[in-house]
């Protein structure tokens, strides 16, 4: 019953997806900082009553090693504010995107892109997140900010970003 | 409103039925031992021809590492039967086999080709035989006709007439693309402003599995290749639905969904019912592929710490490693003999494509590039088709299952990656 409910949820998340235009994120060229290419979430920054989360929020990524999908201490923070401002904010819902960088194989990427996702999806939950709120998906290496074939590079691609309604 | 409006509309998808703008093009690389020489003289009345069939012929035959060319210049007459050949010019020439042949239009338009194979130093016919078609088939005709010869000069049969699915990215354009197995004639299917991946012949020839990200993730759609539209998807689960692999009797499809968690791999019939899942593991269990007799899948998996290859029954089962020399062996692919495991090893950080012998478990090194990925074997097992990249850009490549021959197949000025080569004509 609560299973069949949270399939429908799903489901309804998933059109709701599917009617959402596509082209809402720019690549930032190579060498910019890492969270320079993501919006800075108009939405929540200018919302009052949440001055304490304010500068998180506006942090959307997650940068990793590579071949790795452990979350490193320093993102803690930024993920506790977006977990706390979805348990405040039930009807808010995000887009968790892993990705890769160009190494390897693409199915193996797409594989490990959704583990860097699915690590940002628990640590929300655990921050008071609810399931239906926040989907994980990869995009493997199939979209990359930055496409050199350098260490610089690839250190940008290695990336999950968190995307409110809206704004995917 | 109005700009979501219209980048919705934007990366909406595309279908179309018509010639892709860029051909393949093909270099070879490599040469081949024991290759047999065969001369192919042009045909009597071939000039009326769309295209030269011979030159198809020949090319075919040199391409596939077996055989080489004899030059054929000098010829004013060209025999049309075994009584008309000179023998012991052809054998002075170096020549094991020769062809001739004589083309013709019938009274109905239609065209005709007669052609025979003849051994060079028994002076008798090894076959002949006769074929009509229109215009259009020109190019499929010259390749059944490389077929005929190949198999009978080499035991074993041709591709030449089979076809290769790839995509091309060009700027910010997707297509997925089906050619001729020599990279012409190639045919859009599917066109998208976002990435196509992954695509996977049916054994019917007549459709074909991938995955699309038109809408914002990775979602697997089966699609006819003479469909005007795109269908429903076929798995459109929460999170990731990707790496589609056929069984053998098209019967079910192998994908990896991440519905309830991690990469796992599930089975479902084609239009996506009767899902049920095959692998339980807390890791990564991705790129499912099918051993020929159906009875098995090689997977990827991170169980044991780094990405390596395994097998399991295709009914469920304990998992069995298979490879154990170095820490990334992915995109595991069995040779359509089911003696050979092709599959993508890191080695000192660079990707190359390797090949076990699974008697005897051992691995040759086939291709020294640096980003080499995506094997798939030719229907009959004798080549690998790869994409690997040159001066940045994608090209396919291909190399021959003993790793001697090798060729490379590229298309100005775009990306051309993930091929997968398609079964056998009339199978």
């Amino acid at each position: 019953m609560k299973k069949a409910l949270f399939s429908a949820l799903t489901v309804a998340l998933l059109y709701g997806c599917a009617s959402t235009p596509v082209e809402t994120e720019k690549p930032a060229a190579p060498g910019a900082e890492p969270a320079q290419g993501l919006p800075v979430s108009p939405p929540l920054a200018a919302r009052p009553g949440q001055p304490a989360a304010q500068i998180d929020l506006s942090k959307r990524s997650v940068f990793y090693d590579y071949d790795k999908y452990d979350i490193k201490d320093e993102y803690r923070p930024v993920l506790q504010a977006h977990g706390k401002y979805l348990a405040e904010n039930r009807g808010k819902k995000m887009l968790i995107q892993g990705n890769c960088d160009e190494r390897g194989s693409r199915e193996y990427n797409i594989a490990l892109g959704q583990r860097r996702a699915e690590g940002v999806r628990r640590m929300l939950v655990l921050m008071g997140a609810t399931e239906k709120q926040v989907e994980p998906v990869s995009l493997g290496e199939e979209k990359p900010r930055c496409s050199d074939h350098s260490e610089g590079c690839w250190s940008q691609n290695r990336r999950s970003d968190m995307l409110y309604s809206g704004e995917y | 409103m109005s700009s979501r409006t219209l980048a919705a509309l934007l990366a909406a998808i595309l279908l179309l039925a018509g010639p892709a703008r860029a051909q393949l093009t093909i270099e070879i690389i490599g040469g081949g031992a024991n290759q047999i020489p065969i001369a192919v003289l042009p045909f009597a009345g071939e000039s009326m021809l769309p295209q030269s069939i011979t030159e198809i012929i020949e090319q075919d035959l040199s391409r596939s590492g077996r055989f080489r060319a004899i030059f054929v210049g000098g010829v004013n007459t060209p025999p049309t039967e075994i009584a008309q050949v000179d023998f012991p010019e052809w054998k002075s020439r170096l020549a094991d086999a020769m062809v001739i042949g004589q083309a013709q239009r019938l009274p109905d338009g239609k065209l005709e080709v007669r052609f025979r194979l003849l051994d060079v130093l028994k002076q008798s016919q090894i076959g002949g035989i006769a074929f009509t078609f229109t215009a259009a088939q020109t190019r499929l005709t010259a390749h059944k006709i490389a077929d005929f010869i190949y198999e009978k000069m080499t035991g074993e049969r041709g591709v030449f007439s089979t076809r290769i699915a790839y995509i091309v990215k060009q700027g910010p354009r997707y297509e997925l693309r089906v050619a001729d197995a020599d990279g012409q004639n190639a045919q859009s299917i599917l066109i998208s402003s976002e990435p196509i991946m992954s695509p996977a012949w049916a054994p019917d020839g007549a459709r074909m599995a991938y995955v699309s990200f038109q809408n914002k993730k990775p979602i697997l759609f089966v699609q006819s290749l003479s469909a005007s539209k795109q269908p429903a998807p076929v798995a459109n689960y929460r999170g990731s639905n990707s790496a589609p692999a056929w069984s053998p009797d098209g019967k079910q499809l192998a994908a990896v969904l991440t519905k309830d968690g991690t990469s796992q791999i599930y089975l479902m019939s084609p239009d996506g019912g009767n899902l049920r899942r095959l692998t339980v593991s807390q890791a990564i269990d991705t790129e499912p592929f099918f051993t020929p007799d159906g009875q098995s899948i090689y997977f990827t998996s991170d169980r044991g710490g780094s990405p390596q290859i395994y097998r399991m029954p295709a009914s469920g089962g304990e998992p069995v490693r298979m490879t154990f020399e170095g820490d990334y062996n992915v995109s595991p692919r069995v040779s359509p003999d089911g003696k050979i495991l092709a599959y993508i090893s890191r080695v000192n950080g660079r990707f190359q494509l390797m090949a076990m012998d699974l008697e005897s478990k051992q691995i040759q090194t086939l291709t020294d590039g640096l980003r080499d990925e995506s094997p798939s074997f030719a229907p009959n097992g004798r080549i690998i088709l790869y994409a690997t990249d040159i001066d940045d850009r994608g090209v396919l490549a291909a190399v021959s299952s003993d790793g001697r021959f090798r060729q490379r197949l590229g298309i100005q000025a775009a990306d051309v990656r993930e091929p997968s080569w398609g079964p056998f004509l009339g199978n």
